[in-house]
């Protein structure tokens, strides 16, 4: 009876030790991808309009190590890593294949249009189905792709040089896990 | 000298409120009248030093004294005067000031107007005033202190952050602080009614004015901020779900679930648990947004610089304030007995249902909200949970409780009878059915969400107008008769008539823009002409223009339906030089039936110009109908002053009394 009156200070406790813990966690590991030298699962997706070719499973499979970057035009934090695609798209060190997720057509062509297009392909991933084979649970999410199409890595949140140089390069440079 | 006044009498305020956390405490357990009696005069003072502070801030940014560091990081000799007063609370510091004067008006007014309280429970209302206050204080001083200076002082200042220059951000503030702060009060009188051990129909009745003032307040600020990022962003987007969006929504929520749950603890004795728990989870919802946008826990438009110390403090002070009185509860609670009892189907049990769903919604969005920090403890990592979560999960919530608001209203209370209260409400399903299905007609191809919409406006509405013409017999005798049982009928009523109202028309903005707005993205050059939604909008140049603190690139643009005069449009992009930034100033002529809304961009080095033109049906419905919200909240307000306030200087006690019992009973 008594525990009944409790249970709103246990779960207030719960998310304040949460957010605790959020306050000075500054270096947090991230949590594997379960499809982590999987190969990818089976799409075929539309490309956002006028920023074309359309993205398939198939494409991914280049020959090369390739990245495949999930975004949205509603997502935050996908215009803070946009910029440093566009640089990469600028230097050609990587190819970049864009999933647009869970976003529609027109504003995803706006959003592409406003700050730049960094994608080879695009695919437009409405309902988000494709989003739930590859596991996706938040945007921005990258994945890198080997040269057969298997996933070798996710990135959770946005990339930046950083987080390029220490997960992404050693892959390109071969020296990837 | 202006700043060290300030600071001086912040640091009297803080003692202050000391005292005023603890004697009034001590005197209501002993009974000692002096010592509770210390509560009001401490709450007076507390309320004029904090002013006194207040004054001493607003000097500083009036002259532009730039020897105080807050003053010269957030203002400019040149910034309007509008905006010097406004930059008061436009940066971390003032705004914190800002909650604590609110915080002191809030005590005082309590000491002011409760004179009918009981001596105890205002003693110890005022102390848990005081408590907070401390902590605020504290925090300000300690961590935030608005008064620091500067030396050397800096010729001239920094500058305010251009997005804020804007009058309805000058004012989102404040409303929405009163909002928050007002809370504090419901807060209050929830802990002291736990400490008491005592919940009665008399308590509910002092609460529902101070809940409905917050809600009322709460409503304006979020409407005014929704309004500000739909003609300031220049996306002609008005509410993004962004969790400082989120962070005053929540508590709105639940402020709107108390008020409703009060109603039944006043009249049937009953909820009074629930009701209690609502009002501390209303004002924690407060305390967390203050705790997301100010610690820097989460990145956003909105927040303003961020420092760990300061998160640390505020969720120490959270956990003190949540944790504690949500324990506090947890002891208390078990003790005090239910009331009278009823059945699913009354206005209790409507009432109840009214309470779940918006506890649920404020529970999801609180969830998507907090998500990124989850995340970004366990993972580190940083996401958007964006529009399409809260859409999905919010939208099946708001169907049913709109379903829902038409009903309440026309069960009695204890036990009602569905297909009774079903007849009454036909002519509004027939309504909703007709509505949806002449919408259908028209726009074939309308998504299906947008007639459910649709049908909900028209539902809601009628439904509304025909429990209020029920209420004064309209039609049913002579209109003499419902005339007078119009005047008679209390202005809660009406109020609540009104604020339902409010709703169906935010139902019908929301729906209306969202499924048939048209647009036209692109360049154009001077003299082409383009159609958007009827209308015809000729492009007839762009120039650049100076303002005060900015240069502009003015574009001129004549919309018209063919044939008549047509409307001149001067959309704006702005250049500030301090600090360097650009803003959209969107062109908007807003009707009734739609709004127009011109946006000007870069030119393309060709002759032409980025345009972006929009037609959105409606869309002014959405503030229109805050505001009747807001308004029916007020005329509700003024009838519990009548009430509460003055009860033996009504002009006639027995007819009041009369009409009262007779259109609650």
């Amino acid at each position: 009876m008594r525990l009944r009156f409790l249970a709103p200070v246990l779960t207030f406790a719960a998310i304040a030790a949460i957010m605790w813990y959020a306050l000075f966690n500054l270096n947090p590991k991230e949590i594997p991808s379960e499809m982590i030298s999987k190969p990818l699962p089976e799409f075929d997706l539309a490309a956002v309009p006028d920023y074309g070719p359309a993205l398939a499973t198939a494409d991914l499979a280049s020959g090369k190590i390739t990245l495949l970057n999930v975004f949205a035009s509603w997502c935050v934090a996908c215009l803070a890593e946009h910029p440093f695609f566009m640089d990469l798209k600028r230097q050609n060190l990587v190819d970049i294949y864009g999933l647009n997720y869970k976003d529609t057509p027109d504003a995803a062509a706006q959003w592409l249009s406003r700050h730049g297009n960094p994608y080879m392909r695009t695919g437009m991933d409405i309902k988000g189905r494709v989003g739930i084979d590859l596991g996706v649970y938040g945007v921005p999410e990258t994945f890198v792709i080997s040269a057969d199409g298997k996933i070798l890595d996710k990135i959770i949140g946005p990339v930046s040089k950083d987080i390029f140089d220490t997960r992404i390069r050693p892959f390109l440079q071969g020296t990837g896990s | 000298m202006v700043a060290e006044i300030g600071q001086f009498v912040l640091i009297l305020a803080l003692v202050t409120a000391c005292f005023q956390g603890v004697l009034p405490l001590i005197g209501a357990a002993r009974g000692n009248a002096p010592l509770m009696h210390f509560a009001d005069n401490a709450a007076f003072v507390q309320f004029v030093a904090i002013s006194g502070a207040f004054a001493c801030l607003t000097i500083g940014y009036v002259t532009s004294d730039f020897s105080i560091l807050n003053v010269a990081s957030n203002s400019h000799s040149l910034k309007p005067m509008l905006y010097k007063v406004s930059g008061v609370w436009g940066n971390h510091e003032g705004s914190l000031l800002l909650w604590g004067w609110i915080l002191a008006l809030f005590g005082f007014a309590v000491a002011l107007f409760g004179r009918n309280l009981p001596d105890s429970l205002k003693a110890r209302v005022l102390a848990i005033q005081g408590l907070i206050g401390v902590g605020f204080l504290m925090f300000v001083l300690f961590t935030s202190n608005p008064f620091e200076r500067l030396d050397p002082a800096p010729l001239d200042g920094s500058g305010l952050n251009p997005l804020l220059q804007d009058p309805g951000l000058a004012f989102h503030p404040p409303f929405l602080y009163l909002g928050y702060v007002g809370l504090s009060v419901t807060f209050s009188f929830a802990i002291a009614a736990l400490i008491e051990g005592r919940v009665d129909p008399a308590w509910a009745r002092w609460v529902r004015p101070w809940t409905l003032a917050a809600w009322g307040f709460l409503t304006i600020g979020i409407a005014l901020g929704s309004w500000w990022a739909y003609y300031e962003l220049g996306w002609g987007g008005w509410w993004f779900w962004d969790p400082v969006e989120n962070a005053s929504f929540m508590p709105w929520l639940a402020a709107t679930a108390l008020l409703h749950s009060a109603i039944v603890v006043e009249k049937r004795d009953a909820l009074k648990n629930w009701t209690i728990l609502l009002a501390i989870i209303a004002f924690s919802f407060s305390l967390l947004g203050t705790f997301l946008v100010r610690s820097g826990v989460l990145t956003s438009v909105h927040a303003f610089a961020s420092d760990p110390a300061r998160g640390v403090f505020i969720l120490i002070f959270l956990i003190v304030v949540i944790g504690g009185s949500l324990l506090l509860y947890g002891i208390r609670a078990p003790m005090m007995k239910g009331g009278g009892l009823f059945a699913p189907i009354s206005r209790e049990g409507a009432l109840v249902l009214n309470n779940l769903l918006l506890s649920t919604a404020a529970a999801t969005v609180l969830l998507g909200t907090l998500y990124p920090i989850f995340l970004d403890a366990f993972t580190g990592a940083k996401v958007s949970v964006g529009p399409p979560y809260f859409v999905s999960t919010f939208l099946p919530l708001v169907v049913p409780l709109i379903i829902a608001m038409a009903f309440g209203p026309f069960l009695p209370w204890k036990r009602g009878d569905l297909t009774g209260v079903l007849t009454r409400l036909k002519f509004a399903l027939a309504a909703a059915l007709l509505f949806a299905g002449v919408v259908w007609w028209w726009q074939s191809n309308a998504p299906v969400m947008a007639l459910v919409g649709m049908g909900l406006f028209a539902w809601l509405l009628v439904g509304t107008i025909l429990e209020w013409a029920e209420r004064i017999k309209l039609f049913r005798g002579p209109l003499t008769s419902s005339w007078k049982r119009l005047v008679q009928l209390p202005r809660s009523s009406h109020g609540m008539t009104m604020a339902h109202i409010g709703i169906a028309l935010v139902v019908l903005g929301i729906t209306a823009s969202e499924a048939w707005q048209t647009e036209h993205l692109g360049v154009m050059k001077p003299g082409e002409q383009i159609s958007v939604g009827g209308y015809d909008f000729q492009f007839e140049g762009a120039e650049n223009v100076a303002g005060p603190n900015y240069e502009a690139l003015r574009g001129t643009f004549i919309a018209s339906t063919g044939g008549g005069k047509g409307i001149l449009m001067y959309p704006e992009q702005r250049r500030y030089t301090n600090p360097p930034m650009e803003t959209t100033e969107a062109a908007i002529r807003p009707m009734l039936t739609a709004d127009l809304y011109v946006v000007i961009g870069d030119a393309d080095g060709k002759g032409g110009y980025a345009t972006r033109i929009y037609h959105k049906p409606f869309i002014s419905w959405i503030w229109i109908g805050a505001f009747v919200m807001f308004a029916g909240g007020a005329l509700s307000l003024s009838d519990r002053r009548l009430r509460l306030g003055a009860p033996k200087r009504a002009r006639s006690p027995g007819a009041k009394e009369k009409a009262l019992t007779g259109a609650k009973g």
